[in-house]
C-alpha cells in the first residue's frame, strides 16, 4: 500500500505541475477582478434590473428572472437529492 | 436513545422561534436584502435540525411524517414552475407582475434606497415557493437521516 501511495503522490505532483505550467503563459492575460472582457450584460443588468423587475436586490432579479431556468435546474437538483435520500434511507427508518 | 439534558431542550425550544422568524424574514425580504428562498429555507431547516438534535428523532417523527414534508416540497416545486408559467404569454419566466400597480407591482426609484416590500413582481412569490421547497426538503433529509442512524447505531450502545 505504501508503494501505491508513492505512485499516487508522484502522479499528483506531475499532474499539478503540468496544470500550473499550462496556466503560466496565460498569467499576463488574466484580467483583474471586476473588469470582464464583455461587460455589456453586466451594464445592462446594473442599469435596468431595478426598473424592469422592481426588486432592489439585483442578485435576486438575476437568479429568479433573467436566469430563471438556472434556478429551475437548481430546484430540480435539490428535489432529486431529497428523493434519493428518502428512497435509500426509508428502509432503515421503518424497517 | 440518550436523553439530552433539560438545559439543551429549554434553550433550543426558546431559540427555535427566533431562528424560524429570521429565516422567514430572509425569505420574504429576498428581493430587498441579500438572501432569498434558498438561504432562508436553509436557516429555517437548521432551526428544525436543532429541534431534532435536542428532542430526539422519535419525538419529532411522531409529529411530522416525512411524507408530509415531501408533499410540501412538491407543492413548492409545482408552485415555482406554475409561477414561471404565469408570464408565458411573453416568455417563460417573464416577470408579468412587475410595474402593474397590483400586488408586488411597485417599482422603486433607481439607485440605492431601502425599497418597498410590495415590489418585485413575481420574485417574492417565487422566493416563497422556493423557500417552502427548501424548508421541506432539507428538513426531510435531516429527519430521515436522524431516524435511520438511530435505528442502526443507537440501539446497540
Amino acid at each position: 500500500m505504501r508503494s501505491r501511495d508513492a505512485v499516487a503522490l508522484i502522479a499528483l505532483v506531475l499532474l499539478g505541475s503540468f496544470m500550473i505550467m499550462s496556466v503560466l503563459p496565460l498569467a499576463n492575460m488574466i484580467r483583474p477582478f471586476g473588469e470582464p472582457v464583455n461587460p455589456e450584460m453586466d451594464d445592462y443588468i446594473i442599469t435596468h434590473a431595478q426598473n424592469e423587475t422592481g426588486a432592489n436586490n439585483a442578485v435576486t432579479s438575476v437568479v429568479f428572472d433573467y436566469r430563471g431556468f438556472d434556478t429551475l435546474g437548481e430546484a430540480t437538483v435539490l428535489f432529486t437529492a431529497v428523493a434519493g435520500v428518502i428512497l435509500i434511507l426509508r428502509r432503515y427508518a421503518h424497517g | 436513545m440518550d436523553e439530552t439534558s433539560k438545559i439543551i431542550k429549554t434553550v433550543s425550544s426558546v431559540m427555535f422561534p427566533f431562528v424560524t422568524i429570521y429565516g422567514l424574514y430572509v425569505i420574504l425580504h429576498g428581493h430587498l436584502t441579500p438572501g432569498g428562498g434558498f438561504q432562508g429555507g436553509a436557516i429555517v431547516a437548521s432551526g428544525c435540525a436543532l429541534l431534532v438534535v435536542a428532542f430526539g428523532s422519535d419525538a419529532i417523527a411522531k409529529r411530522v411524517k416525512e411524507s408530509q414534508l415531501s408533499l410540501l416540497e412538491s407543492i413548492g416545486a409545482l408552485g415555482f414552475i406554475s409561477l414561471a408559467f404565469v408570464g408565458i404569454a411573453t416568455t417563460f419566466f417573464y416577470n408579468s407582475l412587475a410595474g402593474t400597480k397590483f400586488l408586488f407591482g411597485r417599482i422603486p426609484p433607481y439607485g440605492s434606497n431601502p425599497g418597498y416590500l410590495s415590489s418585485g413582481g413575481l420574485l417574492p412569490l417565487m422566493n416563497l415557493a422556493v423557500g417552502t421547497k427548501v424548508i421541506a426538503g432539507l428538513f426531510a433529509i435531516v429527519l430521515i437521516l436522524a431516524i435511520a442512524t438511530r435505528k442502526k447505531g443507537g440501539r446497540s450502545k
